[in-house]
């Protein structure tokens, strides 16, 4: 039983079908592919220290690990030629994905890079047996792998759309249904790839968590190379792919090519997916591209900032990511990244400055607390204005006349707690003051607050009974919800319609007194 | 070709009657809450809930592993509890995924496929690292992992018997599905159909969503142990879409899903055994002799999947094509009948530089084989005869039919006229559009709510039908 479940373990890491029958070997095989390639690349650089391939298999290989600090200052001082090379690779990855998901974000599809990344599998497979088949021992020639995976990674995009496009199956359960077909199709390929006389696929499954760990020269400059590319690209159509974004319909009446343009933002989302699965690996890829736009979201409205900002998480969880996996023995990178990245999300949702959580709880609490003033300003005008004998009460009248308590909280539907909060507001604003128990009294400002305020409740009601023939006894509940919103500008428009220019407040047009609007 | 497939399938043994059986069962296991995923539009919850059951299961057996070393269970204790904490892990990750995403959508006002996308990403990165920091350590004795899971899981039978464990538990979670699915058969028709409608007769839409979720983890987690995480995905997805091609009726579509998962499971193991020797051999590679079983399933219900998309009866691509071609036969056929119509009744000399269905095509871009298959159609029908010079007119029967035709096309333009006020040149062409679909009784209701009029607006008489 235990050892089945620890089989079921890496079932569900995904690696099941494609774990080898000793796993030890699949270590040495492993490693055997790191030395091979550090051979490689220590005849080009040879100030390389020979036998450490670099900082991640240092940690994997040695007993006695240095201290944190020294460790810390190895990865970070870049000193190690692989360390470098880990990193600049990881962090263009991450960059690139970032910029790329932004778009993909925006236009509702998040989640296509999940079926590309998993579709990917049975390319890399099949590219290795037709390479093997070829010519034996160039199964694992990378520009060979990544062309499979971006065919099959395509294919399963495109497959998603036409299965939405021409059947009665929508999209979610059509991205759903191809991406586990093609990822049933590689684990079955996949076992026929070990079972390949000779064939060495013992590195092929670091497609599916990542080969941060084995990346070399040669592949980091294949993918600055390709990522150069995306990046130009994305630059380059940045106003068309926007408007495609926003707005598919106005492109194409616009006359702008979406058909074009669609394919071109599949193309660059499959190269980013395909690229980006050798740093955090085909299941997680997705988070890549995800992450990064959706933490910037948080901070911008504007979509250029929006993109610089998506590149920037994404670069940042990469590269802390790798360092952090650096750091510590046992920690997978791919993990890692998402992780940071996560976490990265985690803070943008809280601080985010223009749709983070704070923030957005911040604005409430203005929007209640301006709301509570105006609701305190017009009950006072009503309260003064029944007291008085004119009509409408004059200023003097309004600043003269003491406000109590016990009157205002028949006012409203509020009670006296909420009344007296409310006041105690109004008194730091400069609106009211304090002139006895529960005796208040309108200041200067305060008095012309609360008329202008009354004036504009007014002049809407006027409006509403008079364009939109809402009955008088109705439409005190409609004023009461706009006059917050109400701007000069609208108030000059209804000054002007109403013909009621004059500074005047209007005669309420209903009973006011205890008025029940809440 | 297929006697070869016959041939190697005869090697089957009671051990792939076992694996065929698990994963039957875990395939009809997976159906029934997949098709509510379907049916809601929540099919990527599925993925994500594969994915996240991750660290469930982790959590579950470090829990197990835990309390023995602690001393509080025997090891055999512990195989019998660590099925149920695997289950527990699951619905709570599963559970704790969901209400995480919904949270997120809302708090962060993203977009439902991105914040899944990061919340399942990053519970499952969470997961990948706990079993690389800790089980790893535990149990590193993985020599006994094989390629499919499913393979070796059969091979775990009931102590006393020879059923395959996994039998007992996909069934047991089937039979429980099964339960749920007709006990709430009608709270869950209506929470998924218009979840504001349920929600004001008083059953509680979220409940619903919640509960499925976390009996959806718990199908995962059991299905997981026989084909892998993500592959459950298509278990769940996959024969729900295929009879959703078949059906609308909810209740055939939930049986159809069940046989198809169960189809899907028996077929792919055979294809499993058959399959990759007939194609590798070919290509020079003799010891490969089959693939992992899970996969293969996958593979299978897709293919299942693409027949029923091309040939399903009402909604394939085929279907559609031919319902399509005889649209467009009758149609050109009905365009013949009226021009022929017209000319009899203007008795004015009919065109001699072109034939008539020649004209019939040009005028409505109608491709001239369609025409030509049209015209023998009328002609077998009886409708129209070839006059000895070749020229077409009608018969009594296809004088009839065009009449009908004509005076459904005036009677919609009068009727356009009255109610629209459009201009009368553009009366023609939506008359002309909808003549082929207005039948008698329609006539009937445009007649006398026109009054039964004699002209159309361009002064055209209206012809009577002959038994009135």
């Amino acid at each position: 039983m235990a050892t089945r479940v620890v089989g079921v373990l890496l079932v569900l890491m995904g690696v099941g079908s494609l774990v080898p029958r000793n796993v030890e070997a699949a270590r040495r095989s492993g490693v055997g592919v790191r030395v091979s390639s550090i051979s490689l690349s220590s005849l080009r650089h040879p100030n390389v220290e020979t036998g450490h391939p670099h900082i991640l298999a240092i940690q994997q290989n040695n007993t006695v690990s240095p201290s944190l600090v020294s460790r810390l200052s190895r990865v970070l001082s870049l000193r190690d030629y692989n360390t470098r090379v880990v990193l600049l690779g990881t962090t263009i990855l991450g960059i690139t994905a970032g910029i790329v998901g932004t778009f993909m974000l925006l236009r509702k599809r998040a989640l296509v890079g999940d079926v590309v990344g998993h579709s990917a599998l049975p390319g890399i497979a099949i590219a290795f047996l037709v390479m093997e088949g070829l010519s034996p021992g160039t199964g694992k020639w990378l520009p060979g792998l990544l062309l499979g995976a971006f065919a099959f990674g395509l294919a399963g995009a495109v497959t998603v759309m036409l299965i939405d496009k021409f059947s009665r199956i929508k999209a979610d359960a059509a991205m759903a249904m191809t991406l586990s077909v093609f990822y049933g199709l590689g684990a079955a390929l996949f076992t026929i790839v070990q079972r390949v006389p000779g064939g060495n696929a013992a590195g092929l499954k670091t497609y599916l968590n990542g080969k941060t760990a084995s990346l070399v020269a040669d592949d980091v400059w294949l993918f600055v190379g390709i990522a150069t590319v995306v990046l130009v690209l994305a630059m380059l159509f940045m106003k068309e792919l926007t408007i495609l974004c926003f707005d598919e319909q106005f492109a194409a009446a616009e006359g702008w090519p979406v058909f074009w343009l669609d394919t071109l933002l599949i193309g660059l989302v499959v190269t980013v997916t395909i690229v980006g699965m050798q740093s955090v690996g085909l299941i997680l890829v997705v988070a890549t591209l995800i992450i990064p736009p959706a933490s910037a979201r948080f901070w911008t409205d504007d979509i250029r900032l929006m993109t610089l900002g998506a590149g920037l998480v994404g670069g940042m969880s990469s590269f802390f990511g790798t360092v952090i996996s650096a750091l510590f023995p046992r920690m997978a990178a791919g993990a890692v990244i998402v992780l940071t990245g996560a976490s990265l999300f985690a803070l943008s949702l809280l601080f985010g400055s223009k749709r983070g959580v704070l923030v957005h709880a911040w604005q409430q609490r203005k929007l209640r607390h301006d709301v509570g003033r105006v609701d305190l300003l017009r009950a006072c005008f009503e309260l003064v204005e029944h007291a008085v004998s004119d009509p409408i009460p004059t200023h003097e009248e309004m600043m003269d006349h003491e406000i109590l308590l016990g009157d205002l909280v028949s006012m409203r539907a509020w009670d006296l707690s909420t009344l007296r909060r409310l006041v105690a507001v109004a008194e730091k604003d400069g609106l009211m003051q304090h002139t006895g128990d529960d005796n208040w009294r309108l200041t200067e400002t305060g008095a012309e607050e609360a008329r202008r305020i009354a004036r504009n409740h007014r002049l809407w009601e006027m409006y509403l009974m008079q364009y939109a023939h809402i009955a008088p006894s109705h439409v005190d509940r409609d004023a009461d919800l706009i006059e917050h919103v109400l701007d000069p500008e609208l108030i000059a428009e209804l000054e002007y319609q109403l013909d009621h220019p004059e500074e005047a407040v209007p005669v309420s047009s209903h009973a006011t007194t205890g008025s029940s609007s809440g | 070709m297929i006697q070869e497939f016959f041939h190697l399938l005869s090697g089957w043994s009671s051990l792939d009657t076992a694996i065929a059986g698990s994963a039957a069962l875990t395939a009809m296991s997976c159906a029934l809450p997949g098709a509510w995923l379907v049916l809601r539009k929540h099919s990527m919850m599925g993925d994500a809930l594969s994915h996240s059951a991750l660290p469930g299961v982790v959590l579950a057996f470090l829990v197990a592993v835990g309390m023995r070393q602690a001393g509080w269970i025997s090891s055999g204790q512990q195989d019998a509890l660590l099925q149920m904490f695997l289950f527990a892990g699951a619905v709570l990750v599963g559970v704790g995924t969901a209400w995480l995403t919904e949270w997120v959508q809302r708090l962060g006002r993203l977009e439902s496929g991105a914040s899944l996308g990061v919340v399942f990403t990053a519970v499952f990165a969470l997961g990948l690292l706990l079993i690389r920091l800790d089980v790893d350590d535990v149990h590193i004795d993985v020599d006994c992992v094989l390629f499919g899971i499913i393979e070796m899981a059969a091979l775990d039978t009931i102590p006393g018997t020879s059923i395959p464990e996994p039998v007992l538990v996909n069934g047991a979670i089937f039979v429980l599905n099964l339960l749920l699915t007709v006990l709430f058969y009608k709270e869950l028709t209506l929470a998924a159909f218009d979840p504001a409608l349920a929600t004001s007769l008083g059953i509680p839409a979220r409940g619903i969503h919640y509960g499925l979720m976390a009996i959806t983890a718990m199908t995962v987690v059991a299905a997981f142990t026989t084909v892998g995480s993500i592959l459950v995905i298509g278990l769940l997805i996959i024969p729900s879409a295929t009879a959703l091609m078949f059906s609308e009726r909810l209740m055939v579509v939930l049986g159809l899903s069940v046989g198809i998962a169960a189809l899907s499971a028996v077929l792919g193991h055979a294809l499993t055994l058959t399959l990759p020797r007939m194609i590798f051999s070919r290509l020079g590679y003799p010891t490969i002799e089959d693939a992992g079983t899970a996969g293969m399933m996958s593979v299978t219900a897709g293919m299942l999947f693409v027949i029923a998309l091309v040939f399903a009866p009402k909604h394939g691509i085929v279907s559609k094509l031919i319902h399509r071609f005889r649209l467009g036969l009758k149609i050109a056929g009905d365009d013949l009948l009226g021009l022929l119509f017209r000319i009899e009744e203007q008795t004015a000399a009919r065109p001699t530089d072109v034939s008539v269905p020649d004209l019939v095509a040009k005028q409505n871009g109608i491709n001239r084989w369609v025409m030509s298959l049209s015209v023998r159609s009328l002609l077998r029908g009886d409708f129209i005869t070839r006059q000895a010079s070749g020229e077409l007119s009608l018969t009594d029967r296809g004088r009839e039919s065009a009449k009908s035709l004509v005076r459904a096309h005036r009677l919609w333009e009068a009727y356009m006229a009255k109610h629209f006020e459009l201009p009368d040149d553009h009366l023609h062409e939506t008359a002309h559009r909808v003549e082929h679909f207005i039948d008698d009784a329609i006539q009937d209701r445009l007649q006398s709510e026109l009054k039964s009029p004699s002209k159309d607006p361009h002064g055209k008489s209206i012809p009577r039908r002959s038994d009135t």
